[in-house]
């Protein structure tokens, strides 16, 4: 059993990039995430594990310092929230153009524009989607829990470099802010020279030795065939992405007429949801999302064929249904997608919820 | 006596740099980018740095400046070199990373970048490409373009009113008391070549020395983008640039005042 602590979600994302053995993190100060790198600067990584943070004058800087650290082979990574992350989508399209490993944070708050320091998930589409210019994906992971926050930093990392792609773990404000009990993962050291060399040592930035190529990270290619030809090889990364990473938690799903499809924080609400409408006998399931991209698909797909409506429930205008309808349409069993939404940084309650499922499937 | 006599390696005084990669460069006939290109191979290549140097290539006319130094490269985006830098650096403290910038790069989409990577003191070397325009994009006006300078988007001249006045932003970063070496030289002749190399040079040293940020303006031509010929975009940039853009060190003290690395 690991350390058990009583801890905020966003200490806990600092803390378990240390204990990972991440190497570097370059932020820039946001409610509702700053206690990610006011944690780091308080704990000083630097003293006890080598671990560098700088606050960076921008999300712009901070972005491309990642993109200039994760070239080196190193385990860097950068948190922020929704107007930062707005502002880093020309680097995130950089990194995944040139095929870099990193971790990049978002603790959603509520759009569009400076919008509200509430929690909300409608940074969904700019996670899943792209967010930058150009055809390319973010592994995207959306925690549920404190535990979570600590469990997906090294899953993150893990799964970033296996694809040599960027990973982002997509929160908000209310997992961020929230204290619960935590089993802290147990330290890890940082790779050694030697291990970087070993693994990253064929693409990365390490300084040339006699002998070897330069190694060169750029996204740039002026010969359309050559830029075609790379971008084919990243569709089929996702592609391998989408066959062998999709994540998610199903609950109640066995016996259900009905599944709501909720990921991070409004799934936490759903549980309750569910509960409460099968105390009023309505058979209902959750699925829970845990990776937004790869989404869960196939899993939708299957669940279509043999119950009679989801119900998509979300802190934003609706966004994931798009991908539920798709997951629908694409498993050819069509039945009925809804939805239930609350905007602005407003949490839906469970009792919302079950009266949308009501209004939706059981009436008239 | 025959001229085989003379060529034997005895006689040798001066060869191409192994680090400059034998490729055709992109780089228009009389164009900078590939004076001091040369410059970087050789200092590099003489001082033995090969194995720990990393090149941060800008956006602009020397966005494929990896095509041609025999070392480890990574492409930034417009304005961003600094930035990328600094992750390169502050996790790599034993390699040595030098930005390649031009005007449009570095004082214009990219000041908050410089300003502060400068300003942290980050143990790198800038290299600054004032060509007074925007080489790349076809000769837009740059923020160094002189006032009165007709460019594409100032077909009749850079007007102050409409445009501002054209930024010196090396006196700007000479104040930072991150900078330990702030200098503008030139490579028009072969004199200036030299003086530019043992800045350059410098430059580096205070890299290894960990003297925290040097910072090499080369007030540069582009006789394209100034729809000249090299030679007379070499006289206009004497006449019109150096009165405005004074050659020389501008800072040079021992220590950077700020100690990160
Ligand atoms: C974000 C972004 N904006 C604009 C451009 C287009 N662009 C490419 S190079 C350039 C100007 C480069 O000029 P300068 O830095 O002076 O370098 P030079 O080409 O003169 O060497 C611009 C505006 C870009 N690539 N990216």
């Amino acid at each position: 059993m690991g350390e058990l602590r009583l801890m905020k979600g966003n200490e806990v994302l600092a803390e378990a990039a240390i204990r990972c053995g991440c190497d570097g993190y370059f932020g820039y100060p946001i409610t509702p995430q700053s206690e990610v790198m006011e944690t780091l600067m308080a704990r000083q990584p630097w003293e006890e594990t080598g671990m560098v943070v700088l606050q960076a004058e921008s999300e712009v800087a901070a972005i491309n310092m990642i993109y200039g650290a994760a070239a080196t082979g190193k385990k860097v990574m950068t948190s922020s929230s929704s107007p930062g992350i707005s502002l880093m989508s020309e680097g995130i399209s950089y990194i995944a153009g040139s095929e870099l490993p990193c971790l990049i944070i978002n603790v959603q708050r509520g759009g569009p524009g400076l919008g509200t320091i509430q929690p909300s998930q409608a940074d969904y589409f700019q996670a899943v989607k792209g967010g930058g210019h150009g055809d390319y994906k973010l592994i995207v992971l959306a925690p549920s829990s404190v535990q979570e926050m600590n469990d997906f930093v090294d899953l993150a990392f893990e799964l970033a470099f296996k694809y040599r792609n960027p990973a982002m773990i997509l929160t908000d404000g209310a997992i961020g802010q929230m204290m619960e009990k935590v089993e802290l993962a147990d330290f890890k050291p940082r790779w050694t020279n030697d291990e970087l060399i070993e693994k990253c040592g064929s693409w990365a930035t390490t300084g040339k030795p006699a002998g070897r190529k330069p190694n060169i990270i750029t996204s740039l290619e002026m010969d359309s065939a050559k830029m075609e030809a790379n971008n084919k090889r990243f569709q089929e990364k996702y592609r391998k992405m989408e066959e062998e990473e999709p994540r998610y938690e199903a609950l109640m799903c066995d016996d259900a007429e009905y599944v709501i499809v909720a990921f991070g924080t409004s799934s936490r609400v759903c549980q309750k949801a569910i509960e409460l409408a099968r105390a009023k006998g309505v058979k209902v399931g959750l699925l829970r999302p845990i990776t937004l991209y790869p989404f869960p698909k196939k899993a939708i797909a299957e669940l279509s064929c043999r119950i009679k409506g989801f119900l998509s429930v979300e802190m934003s205008a609706g966004q994931m249904i798009e991908d539920i309808k798709l997951s629908v349409f694409e498993g050819g069993c069509i039945v009925p997608v809804k939805f239930f939404g609350r905007l602005g940084g407003i949490i839906p309650s469970p009792g919302e919820v079950v009266k949308a499922l009501e209004e939706n499937f059981l009436k008239g | 006596m025959d001229i085989k006599d003379i060529i034997k390696p005895e006689n040798l005084v001066y060869k191409k740099s192994e680090l400059l990669i034998d490729t055709i460069m992109h780089y228009c006939p009389g164009c900078s980018h590939g004076v001091v290109h040369k410059i970087l191979s050789e200092v590099i290549d003489e001082m033995g740095i090969q194995e720990k140097t990393i090149g941060i290539a800008p956006v602009g006319c020397a966005v494929f400046a990896y095509n041609y130094i025999d070392i480890d490269w990574q492409e930034a985006a417009h304005g961003r070199a600094p930035a990328v830098a600094t992750g390169v650096v502050r996790l790599n403290p034993d390699n040595i990373v030098f930005a390649y910038q031009g005007d449009g790069d570095l004082a214009s989409i990219g000041t908050a970048e410089i300003i502060h990577a400068c300003n942290r003191g980050e143990n790198i070397v800038v290299i600054f490409i004032n060509n007074g325009i925007y080489g790349m994009t076809g000769g837009q006006m740059a923020p160094t373009t002189l006032v009165g300078q007709v460019t594409s988007t100032t077909p009749a001249g850079r007007n102050v009113d409409l445009n501002g006045y054209p930024m010196k932003i090396t006196e700007l970063i000479a104040q930072l008391p991150g900078t330990s070496y702030v200098t503008r030289q030139s490579v028009q002749t072969a004199a200036a070549v030299r003086k530019c190399k043992r800045s350059i040079k410098k430059a580096f040293q205070n890299v290894i020395d960990k003297k925290g940020t040097s910072f090499v303006e080369v007030v540069s031509t582009c006789n394209a983008g100034w729809k000249m010929t090299p030679v007379g975009a070499n006289k206009w940039m004497e006449e019109n640039m150096f009165p405005f853009y004074p050659l020389g060190d501008m800072k040079d003290s021992d220590k950077k005042e700020v100690s990160n690395n």
